[in-house]
């Protein structure tokens, strides 16, 4: 499981830099949004434009306003304007990095719960080995011993390693699903 | 001292210069508990020795300035990761919740309010509609309004959450059970030096970080506070690893978690000062000031990171930061005092309910249909909350609604009688207008999602998904608050000629702030579930930027937390780490009984006499008999049968460890060899086989009371030194052994609990 840990730490990296550099590049991301309420007999009205900073003000924004000269001081006093600023590239790559590993995490439970078990039924004389191996557990005193030792040898074929860091992966979850949801021991 | 690593040291014999440290003494078990000054003096000896070693080369002093310097960047690590995963969960949560409503045609990743943005559609009157964003029966049955259309409706929003809602459960039920729940009183135990294999692993994090975001989405009555300092703590864990400082030594370890749940709860809230707080009040159980400046550094991290990614297009790391500005009146203490007492009124029935319905769930046939029961809460949840706005929104939305006070610039619901109120400061020209019936039925659409949330979080907690309750209770108290606000306000406006008001108040003008008693409420709610105090109001203060509201909100925070000592001392952490049986010691209760260490010790009256090891007379053989025939999990150790003195104390698992390694490493060692613990070898005849030394895992200074040391003082021991057993003597001699699990039964029988219900060791 260390290549997900990597593509993990990959993906935040990107995440934090993509949103670094796509801050300000979209001139649509940025606005100023004025709030106004209703003067004497007008309604209220909200005004939106792409200004910078230092534009974002009731003169700048609202157009067309709607009062004449000597009442435009007194009605833009009542408007609050506040500039915003968001980062929609950052929110694309997110969600789409997000469903991408729910869907990627799907498939994989849908293979885990459905096709496997399907699979070993077809090799028949396979299944009552493996099966055999999950059984094992570790009730005897030696064996923490076992696996605390076994740690430090090494398997030279990749493709076993990989197997075998499955199988192991997968007696844990077994494990934690036991004291979970059936025996009830941790996490009520 | 002795350790575990056999480190050489100048004062010992040259033969331990031969010998190497065995691999895997000084582990531990899954489930057990850790030997803290075991592990403190391990790492004080890998420091000694680094230093020792520091002048001696280039690289040596590199390599102590890395070992140094590894813990800030191990902190840095965390709060970056926390930082970066806190925006991806806030970013996706808001999007997928907004997907029960409809979706955005022109950008699909956006949610209601980002579709809207850059349109020019939006009135003043209804700020959220815009023609780029299309609700489910819109684009199904083309038509927005009308009976069909809100049928239509209300089944895609039932649909979407189940669908949420199983997913989640699936998820987290096929790759890490140990995702679900909130996380904190687990990590309160972990942190107090028990081990959890798994839990702060990396399928868990991934597990809980897609889960929590489904969770939220499906409506359920749950936050994503205590999850998220599960995943700052899980990021804490993975990093430690990378550096042998941290991943060998569990003492250190817990130093990196301590400061992992401060940046948890700092970018939840955006409260970094408040999640340090949180976690030396509520998280940690030693709390070193080393750690206290890493945990606001991790916590500083983690909040400028979130900052950066900007979820919220504002700025603002929560979505709920109100700034206030006007004052408060002393009249006023009294309904925060009110809501105080309601706050822990709550707390109390909130924790005695969800335990009770816990513990059925533990007990019964009802546990057994874990996906079945998520899907009924979700479907309840959706069928309920979605007639009735105020539950049909995001709950941080409605908390955000409920704190913003009415100005001229505001048109929700709940403002709509302000207008009729100000009749000589409202700009229309007809002051005659009728009572806008709009506050009416705001309050009675307050008040009945207030009874649904009371009463659905009590279902909610503890689910197998990731929930967490502070953004539950926080909604409670705030619509609580509000309705309570509202009343003070209609009270001083119809009654302004009474002396209270009078003082304070002047006609049409606005004194009372109905918002500022929202933000009590939610406080009090809070404090009266989770019993925080000081953390409590440095976040509500961090959350809502208003110094001048410590004094009420200080008010009602005490209020609910003496309110809610009085039905109870626990809060509801503490009430999950008693139901599941985990062996903590709490460090904020006291022991006021006047029982001697005799009376808690083993063995009894009736046990079987103290399972002991001599130090040179057995054999391998008797030594394997012993520990399959028990299951204790230390042995101490005594000169011969006939004096009892002590020697030492070996734990069950660095023997059976040594065992297999001297089995597998050393030729000539068969069952009937001699085991000792001695420094030299007892003489033997010529004829029998190797013996076995096995004086490396012997602890040569186990701590002892004697039997009439009072259970007060051996519990302060137990607590201060964080021990795991204690050797009791009589006039020099070994009498018997208390461990930390008898100490928790004994506490549990003199409080006349269930003794049998403390389970791990």
């Amino acid at each position: 499981m260390k290549l997900v840990l990597a593509a993990e730490a990959a993906c935040l990296a990107c995440l934090v830099l993509l949103s670094q550099a796509a801050a300000a590049k979209n001139s649509e991301d940025v606005r100023c949004k004025c709030i106004c309420p209703p003067y004497r007999g007008y309604e209220g009205h909200i005004y939106k434009q792409n200004v910078s900073l230092k534009d974002c003000n009731c003169l700048h924004v609202v157009e067309p306003m709607p009062v004449d000269g000597k009442d435009v001081e007194a009605y833009c006093l009542r408007c609050e304007c506040k500039y915003e600023e968001r980062s929609s590239g950052t929110i694309k790559f997110t969600i789409i990095m997000y469903l991408s590993i729910l869907g990627l995490l799907l498939l994989y439970m849908v293979y885990l719960t459905l096709l496997e078990p399907m699979l070993k039924r077809r090799l028949f004389g396979h299944s009552q080995l493996i099966q055999s191996d999950d059984d094992a557990g570790d009730q005897q005193p030696f064996a923490n011993a076992h696996n605390v030792l076994n740690r430090s040898h090494s398997r030279p074929n990749m493709l076993n390693k990989v197997e075998h860091a499955q199988q192991r992966w997968r007696r844990q979850v077994q494990e934690q699903r036991k004291s979970v949801f059936d025996r009830h021991v941790v996490l009520s | 001292m002795s350790n575990g690593g056999g480190a050489a040291s100048s004062s010992t014999h040259l033969l331990d210069f031969l010998e190497e440290p065995i691999p895997g003494v000084g582990t531990y078990d899954d489930f057990h508990t850790i030997d803290w000054v075991r592990e403190k003096c391990k790492d004080r000896e890998r420091h000694r020795k680094i230093n020792s070693k520091k002048k001696e080369s280039a690289w040596e002093f590199t390599k102590s300035l890395y070992d140094a310097w590894s813990g800030w960047l191990v902190v840095t690590l965390t709060g970056l990761a926390s930082g970066a995963l806190a925006g991806l969960i806030d970013i996706a949560a808001d999007w997928m919740n907004d997907l029960k409503e409809g979706v955005c045609l022109s950008a699909m990743w956006f949610n209601h309010e980002q579709c809207c943005w850059t349109s020019n559609e939006t009135t003043f009157a209804e700020r959220d509609k815009c023609p780029q964003w299309k609700s489910w029966a819109e684009l199904i049955l083309g038509q927005a309004e009308g009976p069909g259309s809100y049928i239509m409706n209300y089944f895609m929003y039932i649909y979407w959450a189940l669908s949420f809602a199983f997913l989640a459960v699936c998820l987290v039920k096929v790759f890490a059970p140990y995702a679900c729940g909130s996380g904190i009183p687990e990590i309160k135990t972990i942190l107090s030096g028990f081990i959890i294999r798994g839990y702060l692993g990396k399928w868990t994090l991934m597990i809980k970080t897609i889960t929590l975001v489904l969770a939220v989405a499906s409506g359920l009555s749950l936050g994503k506070e205590g999850p998220l300092v599960h995943v700052a703590c899980c990021c804490g864990n993975i990093f430690s690893y990378l550096f042998p400082k941290y991943s060998k030594n569990e003492a250190k370890k817990r130093e990196v978690l301590s400061a992992a749940s401060a940046a948890g709860v700092s970018v939840a809230f955006g409260a970094p000062i408040g999640g340090v707080l949180f976690s030396l009040e509520e998280v940690s159980y030693y709390f070193p000031l080393k750690t206290l400046w890493r945990s606001f550094f991790a916590a500083l991290v983690a909040a400028f990171v979130l900052r950066s990614i900007n979820p919220f297009g504002n700025s603002r790391l929560v979505l709920f930061y109100v700034e206030y500005h006007t004052p408060w009146y002393l009249f006023e203490l009294i309904p925060f005092i009110l809501l105080g007492v309601f706050g822990g009124l709550w707390g109390a029935f909130f924790i005695r309910a969800n335990i009770a319905w816990c513990r059925r769930r533990k007990s019964t046939r009802f546990g057994k249909y874990p996906v079945l029961e998520v899907i009924l809460v979700a479907a309840i949840t959706a069928i309920v909350a979605f007639p009735n706005p105020y539950t049909r929104q995001n709950t941080s939305e409605l908390i955000k609604e409920l704190f913003t006070d009415c100005g001229p610039l505001e048109t929700s619901q709940l403002c709509k009688y302000r207008s009729q109120m100000n009749g000589s400061k409202a700009f229309t020209d007809d002051p005659n207008q009728p009572a806008e019936p709009g506050v009416y039925s705001a309050m009675w659409q307050l008040c009945l999602a207030l009874i649904f949330k009371i009463i659905m979080t009590i279902f909610t907690f503890g689910l197998k998904v990731p929930s967490g309750l502070f953004i539950p209770s926080m909604a409670i108290g705030a619509i609580a608050g509000r309705i309570v606000g509202i009343a003070v306000e209609q009270l001083a406006y119809y009654h302004h000629d009474w002396f209270l008001f009078k003082e304070w108040c002047e006609v049409g003008a606005d004194c009372i702030t109905p918002g500022l008693y929202a933000m009590v409420g939610a406080a009090a709610c809070l404090g009266g579930v989770t019993r925080m105090t000081v953390s409590l109001v440095v976040i509500v203060f961090e959350l809502t930027g208003g110094l001048e509201y410590i004094v009420p909100l200080m008010a009602a925070v005490m209020t609910s937390k003496w309110v809610g000592d009085a039905f109870g001392r626990e809060g509801i952490y503490e009430a999950h780490i008693r139901l599941n049986g985990y062996p903590f010691l709490d460090a904020k209760e006291e022991f006021t009984h006047t029982t001697l260490a005799r009376e808690v010790m083993r063995p009894r009256r009736n046990d079987p006499p103290l399972a002991v090891l001599t130090q040179d007379d057995l054999t391998v053989e008797e030594l394997q008999s012993v520990i399959n025939e028990t299951s204790y999990n230390g042995f101490p150790v005594i000169v011969s049968k006939e004096s009892q003195r002590l020697v030492g104390f070996a734990l069950r698992r660095d023997i059976t460890i040594a065992i297999e390694n001297a089995r597998r490493k050393q030729e000539g060692i068969l069952l009937n060899s001699r085991v000792y613990f001695t420094q030299h070898a007892p003489s033997l005849p010529a004829d029998s086989p190797r013996p076995l030394k096995l004086r490396s895992i012997l602890d040569m200074s186990p701590f002892t009371v004697t039997d009439h040391t009072p259970m007060e003082i051996v519990v302060d021991i137990f607590r201060k030194l964080g021990l795991r057993q204690c050797l009791v003597t009589h006039n020099g001699r070994l009498l018997g052994i208390i461990t930390k699990k008898d100490i928790l039964r004994h506490m549990a029988q003199m409080a006349n609990q269930d003794p049998e219900s403390i389970m791990f060791n």
